[in-house]
């Protein structure tokens, strides 16, 4: 690639730009800032849309009773049960376990902090899902 | 507390940090020289291993692969630490500082407030370099930015101690011993030789130029296979490991081509000089074959055309790979 034609496209960068290797006039490699490229943008809209979709899903679940508010926020921390265990020092199962709205409802505080914490949320947010989808994570 | 550090922007975040902290020591190599005597460049797909439901692709070698060969092959000592304590971590981590130390830091993007929203996925092995600590805050030269940032204290211990795959567990590394004057020619020769027999000489057949070869005929059939939704998102996947996770461009092949030009300088060597030449033209392959990707995930053309066409255009690129490293073999 020639420095000239790295892509400078609107991207997920925002203002930021990031380094790409191309050659110069002479054919010698330097590094261009670059604002991002079309290509990226959309393979990383489609990874975040897929993500986006399945925290939507949970929070309908959640509305409808199907499913616990800690489900929606560990799904939002892209997280899976095993991986939210690690993070709040629990056993897989136990948080599985937690993740139904029954057993979720009726956690004592203590335990919704650990796993606040783990989320990186206050406890209070973690009652509750959003009324509306959230724009971003 | 504030060192003075240089930051300079690299492609991708092992290679820029080990390049500036090895700099800050006095020894200052190009970022490409690093990664390529690093041994960085590598190709893999695993579809046994899978991050959320999706086949591994990897364009490098693994995480600390770099660091470690730099180590090797350069005669660099370096030190590191793991911690249990997430806050004994951090007043370690305020102790080098006080020593003008900076450090290299093993952290999750997730956690990272300054990184763009959409790009926060959770993936542990990202590398940076603490430098200084002002009221509650690290002073930070992420390699991947174009200028030093800071990160409030509570989210960079988050970063340094995310859980998961690669589990940072706080590590901290710096080089205790940098020699003035390493044989940089005799270091390039023997990662260059390396390099060439990971690619072509690994008796897996999901390992180097065959891991290519192996994931153009398994991605022709993934529409039969997986459906087409499937299809489409594990072919944005394969495009955003080559382009979008800090590669330099063309998964980390130009970065390589650009080690290989330095090399060819450094020992005089035509194959060199035109092997990156030609490592660069098959890195342009590599980004039609993302711009091909990139179409089928935006205009959902469920075309079989356009699977053989990315499938062709894969095996041109492990041909390609593939004399180019059986040459570079005999360097």
């Amino acid at each position: 690639m020639k420095a000239d034609e790295v892509p400078q496209d609107d991207s997920v960068l925002g203002d930021h730009r990031r380094a790409v290797y191309a050659t110069d006039a002479r054919g010698r490699y330097v590094a261009v800032a670059s604002r991002g490229w079309e290509v990226e943008k959309i393979v990383n809209a489609q990874a975040n849309e897929e993500i986006r979709a399945t925290v939507e899903a949970a929070r309908l679940r959640v509305r409808a009773g199907r499913a616990s508010a800690l489900e929606y926020y560990m799904l939002r921390a892209q997280m899976t049960p095993g991986l939210l265990a690690s993070y709040a020092g629990l056993a897989s199962l136990r948080v599985r376990w937690h993740l139904r709205p029954a057993v979720f409802r009726r956690l004592p505080t203590a335990l919704l902090r650990r796993y606040a914490d783990a989320l990186g949320i206050d406890v209070e947010t973690l009652r509750v899902v959003p009324d509306r989808p959230e724009v971003h994570r | 507390m504030t060192i003075v550090f240089e930051h300079r922007h690299a492609g991708h975040c092992e290679s820029g940090t080990v390049s500036a902290l090895l700099r800050h020591q006095g020894l200052d190599m190009s970022e490409p020289m690093v990664f390529g005597i690093g041994g960085g460049l590598f190709f893999l797909h695993l579809s046994i291993v899978k991050m959320g439901g999706i086949p591994l692709t990897s364009y490098r070698d693994a995480p600390r692969a770099i660091f470690k060969n730099i180590g090797r092959r350069l005669g660099v000592r370096w030190r590191t630490h793991r911690y249990r304590d997430p806050v004994a971590a951090m007043r370690a981590l305020d102790e080098f500082l006080a020593q003008d130390r900076p450090v290299g830091l093993q952290t999750s993007v997730f956690w990272l407030p300054y990184f763009p929203p959409d790009m926060r996925f959770q993936f542990n092995g990202h590398n940076l370099v603490a430098y200084g600590k002002r009221d509650n805050a690290y002073l930070i030269s992420d390699p991947v930015g174009e200028h030093p940032v800071t990160c409030p204290a509570e989210d960079l211990q988050r970063a340094r101690f995310a859980k998961g795959p690669f589990a940072p567990r706080g590590l901290t590394y710096y080089p205790e011993y940098v020699p003035a004057n390493p044989d940089l020619k005799r270091a390039a020769r023997d990662a260059i030789r390396a390099t060439a027999k990971r690619m072509t000489g690994l008796p897996l057949p999901f390992l180097g130029v065959r891991g290519i070869r192996r994931l153009a005929g398994k991605l022709e059939r993934w529409p039969d296979t997986l459906g087409h939704d499937s299809a489409r998102l594990w072919v944005g996947s394969v495009v955003r490991m080559q382009e979008e996770i800090g590669t330099g461009g063309a998964g980390f092949r130009f970065m390589y081509a650009a080690f290989l030009q330095e090399a060819g300088e450094l020992l005089g060597s035509d194959v060199l000089r035109d092997s990156a030449r030609e490592l660069t033209a098959v890195g342009d392959r590599w980004r039609e074959f993302a711009v091909l990707g990139a179409q089928l995930v935006k205009h959902r053309a469920d075309d079989p055309d356009i699977y053989r066409r990315l499938a062709e255009t894969l095996g041109e690129c492990a041909e390609r790979e593939e004399k180019i490293f059986t040459r570079l073999k005999g360097v």
